[in-house]
């Protein structure tokens, strides 16, 4: 997780933006074995993502094992202008968590 | 902001009583994450599954709910999906895969501000539909994508 999230917004029209985010988290799902030692890998994945329209939430996801490795997240938000902030924060099942911010352009 | 828990959140993050409690293993994340849908995504069955998350098994098939998938995956781990609900006051979508382990992959709360469409990616273990179920005014509606898988991804 060394990887900070990416996040992309911009306005596609009448005040509607348009965000897309890649957070990054391995996303295990507990049923993987590791291939050399043969034990399985414990679960591992993000249970929660909260986004923001300057500071006010806007969607909150609760997510499963069945999503994929560095989950990739779109989605829009009305009543936006460019210069707003949107915020997307996660955390996973171990108590973890991450933010970040992009402004809408 | 209407949801108590993330308050308390924040506030066991702050407070260190809370986090010695934490250390201490008397109160695991899990438990300060009660209101996670647990029981939803451990389910092993749809129905379950939709009970648990939505509250109710009743589905009305709508043409409306938009299910855009790949109708070939070749990776079963990255399936990109995405789901317009096009239905006014669309309050949440379940996304559920019918041949995965558990079948409730994850569950969207829209906003008055974000309704129109979610794009996420999902895993799915072997080709089978993928079901968006939108929750609007009380009643569920549903919208299906075939997607057929050539390399699963769930692993194991």
């Amino acid at each position: 997780m060394a990887r900070k999230m990416k996040i992309r917004a911009f306005v596609k029209d009448g005040g509607v933006t348009v965000v897309k985010a890649i957070l990054y988290h391995p996303m295990e799902t507990g049923l993987r074995k590791d291939k050399a030692t043969g034990e399985v890998i414990p679960a591992h994945f993000i249970e929660e993502v909260v986004a923001t329209h300057n500071r006010n939430p806007v969607l909150t996801c609760d997510w499963g094992t069945a999503v994929s490795k560095n989950p990739f997240l779109s989605f829009d938000v009305s009543g936006t202008k460019a210069g707003d902030k949107i915020g997307i924060t996660w955390t996973d099942n171990l108590g973890k968590s991450d933010s970040g911010e992009a402004t809408i352009s | 902001m209407k949801n108590p828990r993330r308050i308390f959140l924040r506030a066991a993050l702050a407070s260190s009583t809370v986090a010695v409690a934490v250390s201490a293993g008397l109160l695991t994340p899990q438990t300060v994450l009660a209101a996670w849908p647990k029981k939803a995504f451990e389910a092993k069955d749809e129905k379950t599954a939709l009970e648990a998350i939505a509250g109710s098994t009743d589905v009305i098939e709508s043409g409306d709910v938009k299910v855009k998938t790949p109708d070939i995956a070749e990776n079963g781990a990255v399936v990109s999906v995405t789901v317009e609900p096009n239905i006014p006051g669309a309050e949440s979508v379940a996304l559920l895969v019918a041949e995965n382990p558990t079948k409730l992959a994850a569950n969207f709360n829209f906003s008055k501000q974000s309704s129109s469409f979610i794009t996420c990616r999902v895993k799915m273990r072997k080709s089978s539909d993928v079901t968006a179920i939108v929750k609007a005014g009380g009643k569920l509606y549903s919208g299906k994508g075939h997607v057929k898988v050539t390399l699963g991804g769930c692993g194991g």
